[in-house]
């Protein structure tokens, strides 16, 4: 079938493999270091947000499949992520405490 | 094909299904039907005694919840089944058991919740069940575990369908039918379909939470733990609110379609309708807070809502200006299902008005829990959802049976329901503003609401005559009703083309597409006609299938242990992994 | 699975399974994403302990989470050695990625009992009821994914899995993955961001 061909080689997956591994390393060793307390939120995110995309783009192939499947995955995930924000707001997640 | 009752039981022929979930939705509905009646008796005089104060919460709590889920919901499935298919050039749905998996569930998930008025249980919180009615605490019989699971059974029902659908519509269509060609129905039921897949998991999430905290003990509910009802709130409505057009889109869907072909007028702007309604399923995620306005959710997010809202009144507002653009200089036949969505026009532009007024936290802090907002809500429904609804019944009748419907009776039908049901659902506009809560089972004399309240009751017996008289012609139609062509009303898509009702197989020869309108193309010469095969060829057709029966009532049955005996919930556990694994072989040798 | 009748390719091109279960996924998507809402929601709103930076164990879900990310290699593994036609690589990669999603459960399990027997229960307090909950779906969605697999294995086992069948291997792959990825969120969300 033809769309199986454009899956990335056993090469690639290792590669991607060792990439997640070092980033998850990387975020216990972020948790660990005091010297990032003050971003550690973002910086989790974004490194959290990397493997995320990795996995998605290369073990789930969305990267070279048929844009229908990416359609159907990321216009989901964009409104779950806008509504999971949105509750935060609306409990009061994003409003410094006031002393 | 077997026939009888196993035939019905075992079939995945998207047709039979079609007809099986309108039989289903339609019994329903007359339950619902009763179930407002005796509400409305109830409240036709001050300090009613008809119903009690318990049996008055359970009947608005079931009449809301039935009629939602088990008569709009499951109607509009119906013609999701039986038409998309058709209107497509597809010779069944993509995943034909799946089809079936998801109506049994539906069925024995209504039985279900139905079950609970033998067991004197019946859910007695609201259609929406706000909590902490719904708290152990506060509600320690099993009516609202019958709720809870119930939703929980239905909402497993819509899923597998969205799924379904949505692969269908993407995935089956004929050669050449692109996305500008598509039915508008089918433009609608897919929007639909993602509105439900996106939907339904958020109130399955608050259902879940509110049954652990039921069942196990925990205060996701419970604010002397620290827990907030409003969670439910938001999780609600934010399921709730896409819901809304969930029950709509499909009606407007059939409108656009029997709009033009009794103008015999192409739909006026169609871009635009499809655009309009992706915009309206997109910005209904965006505005579920304007049900909670009272609640105190502060300046930004109110208003941030109240805008949300108003702005989806803008591309609602765009279709009925293009609805009323298709019927301009068009050749108009007055037919019952024409009537029926000029109806659906007049009452749905009305139930839209009073919600742009309620978009104002202002104003809607005023009409909040009143009988405004059930006026609303029912022009809306019954107005929109109904009355497109019924459009699409006496469109499509001829196509599902082979029978004409009396034109007559239908003529008298759609007036006593278009009557009955002003009569009914206006005056609670009044009631409303004179201040008359929803929800309360009797009122004392004197408050001004006495006359509004008998009119009301009046109104909605002729509304019932109505439905009657509609009952008679179906049967009647049945039984001897004069025999229908294949294209009855000269028509535009693909469904016309085949016989009334459709050979099984639908399609002798899957149709090639080269226009919007194609069946007037066709008739009128503008794209060449093809050459029908005379006789099929040989066609695979998928074979029935007793699983999908057999799943539904795994999951009958652990729901059923859910308020019984846990060993139940492990047996139906078990039948559900049965059947998912003789599924998953049937077809392997 | 596969059979002549639903095995189809339609105007897209695209195999109705697969398009299936990506809409699927989407659907989880807003499943997922109102448990962990919730979660965050009730961030810090126990009335009562233990608190979450009081119990997590961060060694040992570390652990746990890389087993979880390493079976989605053998996932995928299992999948190029399907479509090469590979039929010892199937059988091992396929008995693999369960194998490791059972560890994972494994530590589950032992994670969730350590916590009840230090006091965080569903019912104690918030934290207790939506960390249970939300990693308790995970686990669940883990263990379907576990079953699934084991049975491809199996098919595989009596060589009944051939090329042919490479889009189930993809599929329950998609799955699996998709479990992954939830992870990969509660892991940060709960776990390191306290």
């Amino acid at each position: 079938m033809a769309e199986h061909s454009q899956h990335p080689p056993v090469r690639t997956y290792l590669v991607v493999a060792a990439v997640l591994s070092v980033i998850t390393a990387v975020e216990i060793s972020v948790f660990y270091l005091t010297i990032f307390e003050r971003v550690l939120a973002p910086v989790l995110i974004v490194l959290s947000a990397a493997k995320f995309s990795l996995v998605v783009m290369f073990f789930m192939h969305l990267k070279s499949d048929h844009r229908t499947f990416t359609g159907l995955f990321v216009g989901p995930l964009a409104i779950a992520i806008l509504i999971t924000l949105a509750l935060m707001a609306l409990f009061g997640a994003f409003v410094v405490a006031q002393p | 094909m077997s026939r009888g009752i196993r035939g019905w039981i075992t079939t995945v022929d998207h047709k039979r299904i079609g007809i099986l979930y309108g039989v289903s939705a339609f019994a329903f509905f007359l339950v619902g039907g009763i179930e407002a009646l005796l509400i409305r008796l109830q409240l036709a005089r001050p300090e009613g005694a008809f119903l009690s104060a318990g049996t008055y919460n359970e009947l608005f709590t079931m009449h809301g919840t039935t009629m939602v889920f088990l008569a709009v919901m499951p109607l509009n499935a119906a013609f999701f089944n039986y038409v998309v298919p058709l209107m497509i050039g597809a010779r069944d749905v993509a995943f034909p058991r799946l089809n079936a998996l998801s109506y049994w569930i539906f069925l024995f998930g209504s039985l279900f919740l139905n079950a609970s008025f033998f067991f004197g249980a019946a859910p007695n919180a609201g259609w929406f069940g706000y909590a902490n009615l719904t708290a152990k605490q506060f509600s320690p019989g099993p009516n609202i575990d019958f709720w809870l699971l119930g939703l929980l059974i239905l909402g497993i029902s819509s899923l597998i369908a969205g799924f379904n659908f949505i692969v269908t519509i993407l995935n089956m269509r004929a050669p050449g039918m692109n996305f500008m060609r598509l039915p508008v129905f089918v433009w609608m039921t897919l929007i639909t379909q993602f509105l439900i897949i996106l939907a339904f998991p958020t109130v399955t999430v608050g259902l879940i939470f509110l049954m652990f905290d039921r069942f196990f003990g925990t205060n996701f509910y419970n604010p002397a733990a620290g827990g907030n009802p409003l969670l439910w709130q938001h999780l609600f409505w934010l399921f709730g609110h896409p819901e809304v057009y969930i029950l709509i889109l499909p009606a407007m869907g059939i409108v656009s379609e029997v709009l033009p072909t009794f103008a015999r007028k192409p739909l006026f702007g169609y871009p635009v309708v499809v655009y309009s309604g992706i915009l309206i399923g997109f910005f209904g995620f965006g505005v579920w807070s304007h049900h909670m306005f009272t609640v105190g959710l502060g300046a930004v997010a109110d208003s941030a809502f109240s805008i949300g809202t108003m702005l989806i009144g803008i591309p609602t507002g765009v279709k009925i200006f293009n609805w009323i653009a298709t019927l301009w200089g068009g050749r108009i036949r007055f037919t019952t299902a024409l009537w029926f969505a000029l109806g659906f026009i007049a009452m749905f532009l009305m139930g839209g008005l009073s919600g742009i007024m309620h978009a104002s936290p202002p104003v809607d802090m005023q009409q909040q829990d009143s009988y405004f907002v059930v006026a609303h809500l029912h022009y809306v429904l019954v107005g929109g959802s109904l009355f497109g609804l019924f459009a699409g019944i006496y469109y499509w009748w001829p196509k599902l049976t082979g029978r004409m419907l009396s034109e007559r009776a239908g003529r008298w039908n759609f007036w006593l329901m278009f009557l009955g049901f002003n009569v009914t659902f206006f005056p609670m506009h009044f009631l409303g503003l004179m201040g008359m809560p929803r929800r309360i089972y009797t009122y004392a004399p004197g408050l001004g609401w006495d006359l509004w309240n008998l009119v009301s009751t009046v109104g909605v017996f002729i509304l019932g005559l109505g439905i009657l008289v509609f009952t008679g012609a179906a049967v009647a139609s049945l039984r001897a009703g004069a025999p229908a062509p294949a294209d009855p009303w000269d028509g535009r898509t693909l469904e016309w083309a085949v016989a009334s009702p459709p050979p099984e197989y639908n399609f002798a020869e899957i149709p090639t597409v080269h226009h919007r309108d194609e069946l007037w193309a066709l008739k009128t010469g503008r794209v060449p006609r093809e050459m029908a095969p005379p006789v099929p060829r040989e066609l695979h057709l998928p074979p029935p299938s007793y699983y999908p029966i057999l799943v539904a009532a795994g999951i009958l049955v652990a729901a059923t242990g859910a308020l019984t005996h846990v060993a139940l919930v492990v047996a139906g556990f078990l039948i559900v992994v049965f059947g998912v694994y003789a599924w998953a072989f049937e077809y392997r040798s | 699975m596969s059979s002549a009748h639903e095995a189809t390719f339609g105007a897209t091109g695209l195999d109705h399974r697969k398009m299936g279960v990506w809409a699927f996924l989407g659907s989880e998507c807003m499943f997922f994403g109102s448990l962990i809402a919730t979660y965050l929601v009730y961030k810090g709103k126990s009335a009562v302990g233990p608190h979450p930076h009081e119990i997590l164990n961060i060694p040992l879900t570390s652990i746990s989470t890389f087993v979880l990310l390493m079976s989605s290699l053998l996932m995928v593994l299992a999948l190029a050695a399907v479509q090469r036609g590979d039929a010892l690589g199937a059988k091992l990669w396929l008995f693999g990625t369960p194998f490791f999603g059972m560890i994972f459960l494994g530590f589950q399990v032992y994670e969730f009992r350590t916590f009840v027997s230090e006091g965080l229960t569903l019912q104690v307090n918030l934290f207790g009821a939506s960390f249970f909950v939300l990693t308790g779906f995970h686990g669940a969605h883990v263990s379907v994914g576990v079953l699934w697999l084991l049975s491809l294995w199996v098919l595989a086992l009596r060589n009944r899995l051939t090329r042919a069948d490479s889009l189930l291997v993809e599929i329950a792959g998609l799955y699996w993955h998709f479990v992954d990825i939830v992870w990969i969120v509660i892991f940060t969300v709960v776990y390191l961001i306290q």
